[in-house]
């Protein structure tokens, strides 16, 4: 049986005409590290707010171990919140920040001082214990933040874009740091982020919002590689859309007859059946070019432009009707611009969704 | 060139307008002779003797810092409160409230000065300290609000917010959070209350009894029939206080943001 740490049944939350949560269902795992991930105004923030208690929700129940929590007010529910903007006391150093929670809970001097230590060394902050906030760096102040919603063991950590503001290179090592944390303390996270690698890279599950409603909750390499809209095969990362009908089924395969003519053999899904509208995903790195035609799968394609990246080279293409995307390993043929070629890829690499 | 030139004349000039005045009345109140004229014929402590030990000079210095610490205090708390309640964007009644509290600030001083001496006649106010703390107060309430409302409004409300999330509830987070931040805005409010009750002097003429005549009043007397140096010691000690306070608010605002 799986334990669910919390669970939202039902839960709306209206701003006067606006529906921005629509009768969210959602049960969050006891110890998992859960990405909310949308665009902006895709109402994920509002949940967190609900959660922690900032929020009524207009609608619907919230439950922490099976208990009601609507009606429990932010400071009783025992939740650690890091936000975007830090939200650091400017009038308290670093270890008064850290002690704060404690201090409110009543624990006593000795005791804070050990806890308010063993949180720094944690975040690697301990020699800086006596700092005032505007005296850090910004990747410092978001560990001390951290440190703060960690020190009074809270069950559950909710994070709001927690490095929206830092710079890639120390995002990129704060996320880390953050799924290490996560790994060694058994927490419950539930995470806020508009940005999709940052979603891949930590998470246990992403659940994708959009305009108030969950397109797909699954886990990252679910969401990647199946994703169920296409809200979320656009979404996440990058990818080729295509669009024809199920044109019959073979060999475990299905035929797509595409619009722009030709035909695919794709990944087999039961539940579309012969003429139904699809879309035929692949991502661009599972594209292989070549200059002779494929026995299957190859669309003749004419080079537009040719990227150098650095770890890859992208590749726009202008085939039948549309425009392709590949991402080649750099070593291969340098494409030129007005080449014409063929881009093809293996079945099992394209996804079928619905339109 | 030309044009900064013509900026510093005029910011010389500006600065003399508002500081001659007082350079021109601080030195009287050293001098030995009886009036108030220049040249000074030698320089003495005289004045500043008799306003301490005259009866009506040392009793009105005390009154003016009796009710000048009361309207502190009352216009401190009250507009602190006041403050703090009209962030709440509650409903509609907030954005017309708000003007009701700073309509003290426009409303000429006689005009409330006869409101009150009317209405006091019929509460028992009239010629008494609480009287004459209320009708400061009155006054002094929207330099409070004016003053604790911009530092709240610079604050991060997200701050409030983390603070509930780590277990504090209201009262803690008002005491530990919210009351730490707007500090130099209670100060300021403070002193200009303080600054205000000193200085009033229609609202006393109307409401005040021989009992609560302030220093302010009491000058303003002295004016009229005999124009003493005691007038130029009176100034000085109002200055020299002024100046004080304000130095004592901006020590205690450089300390909090050297805090930060």
């Amino acid at each position: 049986m799986v334990d669910y740490h919390i669970r939202l049944d039902g839960v709306t939350k209206t701003f006067g005409a606006l529906r921005v949560v629509d009768n969210l269902r959602l049960d969050i795992v006891r110890g998992e590290f859960l990405s909310l991930l949308g665009p902006s105004g895709s109402g994920k923030t509002t949940i967190l707010m609900m959660l922690a208690g900032f929020q009524d929700a207009t609608e619907g129940t919230i439950y922490v171990d099976g208990h009601m929590i609507n009606d429990i007010p932010s400071h009783r529910r025992n939740m650690g919140v890091v936000f975007q903007s830090y939200a650091l006391f400017p009038h308290m150093t670093v270890a008064q920040n850290v002690a704060f929670p404690l201090k409110m809970r009543g624990v006593g001097r000795a005791e804070i001082d050990a806890r308010v230590n063993r949180a720094l060394d944690m975040v690697q902050l301990a020699a800086l214990s006596e700092r005032r906030p505007a005296q850090l760096s910004g990747g410092q102040q978001q560990r001390v933040a951290l440190a703060r919603a960690l020190v009074f063991e809270p069950g559950v950590v909710l994070m709001d874009e927690p490095l929206g503001a830092l710079d890639k290179q120390l995002r990129e090592q704060m996320q880390l740091d953050i799924r290490e944390l996560h790994g060694r303390l058994g927490l419950t996270i539930v995470f806020v982020t508009h940005d999709q690698s940052e979603a891949l890279t930590m998470s246990d599950r992403i659940a994708v919002f959009n305009k108030g409603l969950i397109e797909q909750i699954d886990t990252p390499r679910m969401i990647y590689d199946h994703p169920a809209t296409r809200f979320v095969a656009e979404f996440i990362g990058e990818t080729n859309l295509m669009e024809g009908e199920i044109a019959g089924r073979e060999g475990g395969e299905a035929l797509i007859r595409l619009d722009s003519g030709g035909m695919l053999r794709v990944r087999d899904r039961a539940e579309f059946d012969a003429g139904r509208r699809v879309l035929a995903t692949v991502r661009p790195e599972k594209v292989e070019l070549s200059e002779a035609p494929a026995a299957i799968n190859s669309i003749p394609v004419a080079v537009t432009d040719s990227i150098y990246q650095g770890d890859h080279l992208r590749v726009q293409l202008q085939g039948p009707g549309q425009r392709l995307v590949a991402r080649r390993d750099r070593r291969a043929a340098e494409w030129t611009p007005g080449a014409k070629i063929n881009a093809t890829f293996a079945p099992e690499d394209c996804w079928v969704i619905v339109p | 060139m030309a044009g900064k030139l013509i900026s510093a004349v005029f910011g010389v000039l500006a600065v003399c307008f508002l500081l001659l005045p007082l350079v021109v009345i601080l030195p009287l109140a050293f001098t030995s002779s009886q009036f108030l004229i220049y040249p000074i014929p030698s320089f003495s402590l005289r004045w500043f003797e008799e306003l301490f030990t005259t009866p009506v000079w040392r009793d009105s210095i005390v009154n003016s810092l009796i009710i000048g610490a009361g309207t502190t205090i009352l216009a401190t708390v009250l507009g602190v409160l006041a403050a703090l309640g009209l962030r709440e964007k509650l409903n509609f009644i907030s954005a017309p409230l708000n003007t009701v509290f700073l309509l003290p600030m426009v409303v000429p001083a006689v005009v409330l000065g006869v409101g009150m001496q009317i209405l006091y006649a019929k509460l028992g106010l009239s010629s008494s300290y609480a009287g004459i703390i209320i009708a400061h107060t009155v006054i002094a309430i929207p330099l409070v609000i004016v003053s604790v409302a911009n530092s709240l409004q610079g604050m991060d409300t997200r701050l409030e917010l983390a603070a509930a999330s780590l277990g504090a509830g209201p009262a803690a987070t008002l005491r530990h959070v919210t009351l730490p931040l707007a500090f130099p805005g209670i100060m300021t409010g403070a002193v200009l209350a303080f600054a205000v009750s000193l200085d009033e002097v229609v609202l006393n003429i109307f409401l005040a009894g021989p009992g609560q005549r302030t220093l302010a009043r009491q000058m303003f007397a002295t004016l009229r029939d005999s124009i003493s140096p005691a007038i130029a010691a009176a100034a000085f000690l109002f200055i020299a206080g002024t100046v004080l306070l304000t130095l004592l608010v901006l020590l205690a605002r450089r300390r909090f943001s050297g805090a930060r």
